[in-house]
């Protein structure tokens, strides 16, 4: 007992020490494990398959074969050889790009949502708390005002969102109370502010021409998803997953509140820091592409814990491959339903209620 | 020798306002000290300095003779380990989990736990007889066990002292007795122990060694014996108690406070 670390002599093989191995090395049974990720599968091949322009599976099979042929070919050879046929612009130059981009936000609303919800105590916290989404609408509905590119549009909203949690954070500063709730009341603040500055906007806009864009912009959506969106937002999201999935053992210590995780080693001031660094950015990217889309974060996290557990280490990946399918799912529905695109933020609300309340009563006893 | 723990002329507070206005105790291996008083009289604060949360605005903290100023959370963590009241987290993560935890001053940056890990937190939650207790989700448990489980936890950071505020406030009489006769177990097996408590009879069960606080100072210092009489717990209370001694058996008697 009284022994510091590595006093316990490697390797050890006694009763005791294969007892404790067997009770503490807890893993997340197999099959739940290939089930999540069977479920992306399912739902990647079937976002390939279905659209405007149905792709057969062994069409679907075939193209995907000759484009990783041409790929490797061109590596060697000459690059200008391409594979130029309907099926093939669909599925790379439309279908591709949208289903990275939808993967890669609904993992990032998903894993920020898990990351506040334990960073704050809260079960029914949602990664928008510091104003991130307040912040990015701002953003892009006044870079839709002033006429600007649709590239700007997405600088804006990304700064927007950036810089509304930048100003929560200083405010939590100014006021020097708890740390948590500090942070809770600047974002309400700063979330108020800037969805004034949205109205502002709003009630400046041309109503025939202008309002209704930003209106559109408001609810969501991948329609207009590129493969530059997906370069520009691919780099950033992924170190964001990083530094959150760095960080999940800590969330766990920290949901025990701020003075237990301090006195258990956690420097707890740093870790909120790069909580909220890490999720602003992948939520700001998220809202540059696609707009708002509500309640993923609120909700996936929730699904994840009851297939998982509350532990972090498989909280943050299980959120996020669950996210993913699940975004993809309901971005094929907002493709499919009617002949017109329905905006995905309009969906995952209908669909997040529901699935909220089925959640919510399976819980009950605890999250 | 230096002591396992010293603290010497400790101020301490909030903001502005100062609270403790100079204390100074010690603690030894195995040594069981309980610090008693009144609401508000700075207890609860002097904890908090110990531990490194507060940081002292004079005065020292030394741990094995070492300045506890210039450590880091981790380094912290290593010494000292906080026992709170028992909670209920958001969050049901099972027992195993929740011991776990308290290898986290130790785990690497990518906070991979080793089976080294594993086997100090199984002794750990040997010794508070939790085995049993592992699947469990913590949220799920009695209050006594969750703050056996928590001591458990404490346990696993391997640290020279173990600190408590008030560990059984919240716990029904028999979880109480578990508890500290845990503790005192845990004292008697050397380790350290710091514990606040607002009853003096926990104190008289407990404790090695009394220190009696008012208004941020420490006034009375020693054995339960010594410290807990009628006087000291008037003048700390404002209420009259009378402590007896009470005889169990022949040859064994134990000392009680009853409130007038």
């Amino acid at each position: 007992m009284q022994n510091r670390t590595g006093s316990v002599t490697a390797p050890d093989f006694s009763e005791e020490y294969r007892e404790a191995q067997k009770a503490l090395d807890k893993k997340i049974p197999l099959g739940v494990k290939l089930g999540i990720v069977a479920v992306l599968v399912i739902m990647l091949f079937a976002s390939f398959a279905l659209g405007k322009y149905p792709v057969a599976p062994d069409e679907l099979v075939k193209n995907v074969a000759a484009q990783i042929t041409v790929g490797v070919y061109n590596l060697f050879n000459d690059p200008d050889i391409v594979i130029s046929d309907a099926a093939n612009t669909a599925l790379f130059n439309i279908r591709l790009p949208r289903i990275v981009v939808v993967m890669l936000v609904g993992a990032a609303l998903s894993v920020a949502g898990a990351a506040y919800q334990g960073m704050f105590k809260n079960p029914l916290t949602s990664p928008d708390l510091l104003g991130a989404s307040a912040g990015a609408s701002f953003g892009a509905c006044l870079a839709l005002l002033l006429d600007m590119p649709n590239y700007m549009v997405q600088v804006f909203a990304f700064a927007g969102g950036m810089v509304a949690v930048a100003c929560a954070v200083w405010l939590n500063r100014m006021v020097r109370s708890d740390a948590i709730l500090g942070l809770i009341l600047g974002g309400i603040l700063v979330s108020t502010l800037f969805q004034s500055g949205t109205s502002l906007v709003k009630l400046m806009a041309d109503a025939n021409d202008k309002l209704p864009t930003i209106t559109f912009w408001l609810m969501g959506s991948f329609a207009s998803v590129s493969d530059g969106d997906m370069k520009a937002v691919i780099i950033p999201m992924i170190c964001g997953f990083l530094l959150l999935l760095l960080e999940s053992w800590k969330l766990n210590v920290l949901s025990f509140g701020d003075e237990e995780a301090r006195s258990m080693g956690i420097k707890t001031k740093r870790v909120r820091l790069i909580v909220i660094f890490a999720s602003t950015l992948i939520v700001s990217c998220s809202v540059a592409v696609s707009g708002i889309v509500g309640w993923v974060g609120l909700v996936i996290p929730h699904l994840a814990r009851a297939l998982v557990g509350p532990n972090y280490r498989a909280l943050l990946p299980a959120s996020m491959v669950i996210g993913a399918s699940y975004l993809l799912l309901v971005d094929n529905l907002a493709r499919l339903l009617a002949t017109v695109e329905i905006p995905i933020g309009i969906l995952t609300s209908i669909l997040g209620v529901p699935f909220f309340i089925f959640i919510f009563k399976r819980n009950q006893k605890g999250w | 020798m230096s002591h396992l723990l010293e603290v010497r002329d400790v101020h301490g507070g909030y903001h502005k306002t100062e609270i403790v206005h100079g204390v100074s105790f010690t603690v030894e291996h195995g040594e069981f000290v309980c610090i008693i008083g009144a609401n508000g009289c700075g207890k609860t604060t002097t904890l908090k300095t110990v531990l490194g949360l507060m940081k002292p605005t004079a005065g020292e903290v030394l741990i094995d003779g070492k300045s506890t100023h210039d450590m880091d959370e981790p380094e912290l963590a290593r010494h000292f380990a906080y026992i709170p009241q028992a909670h209920t987290p958001p969050f049901p993560f099972n027992v195993a989990d929740v011991v776990l935890m308290g290898r986290t001053p130790y785990v690497n940056r990518l906070a991979v736990v080793k089976p080294d890990d594993r086997a100090i937190a199984w002794r750990a939650m040997k010794q508070m007889a939790i085995e049993h207790l592992a699947d469990r989700p913590y949220t799920a448990l009695s209050g006594g066990q969750q703050q056996l489980v928590l001591i458990a936890r404490a346990l696993t950071q391997e640290p020279d002292l173990l600190v408590m505020d008030e560990p059984t406030a919240s716990l029904d009489f028999g979880n109480q007795q578990l508890v500290l006769s845990r503790m005192k177990s845990l004292s008697q097996a050397g380790m350290g122990v710091v514990m606040v408590t607002h009853d003096p009879d926990h104190a008289l069960f407990c404790a090695d060694k009394v220190i009696v606080m008012e208004k941020g100072l420490v006034i009375n210092e020693g054995t339960a014996g010594e410290v807990i009489t009628n006087d000291t717990l008037r003048q700390i209370y404002g209420t009259n108690v009378h402590v007896i001694d009470v005889e169990i058996e022949p040859g064994h008697t134990e000392r009680v406070c009853i409130p007038l």
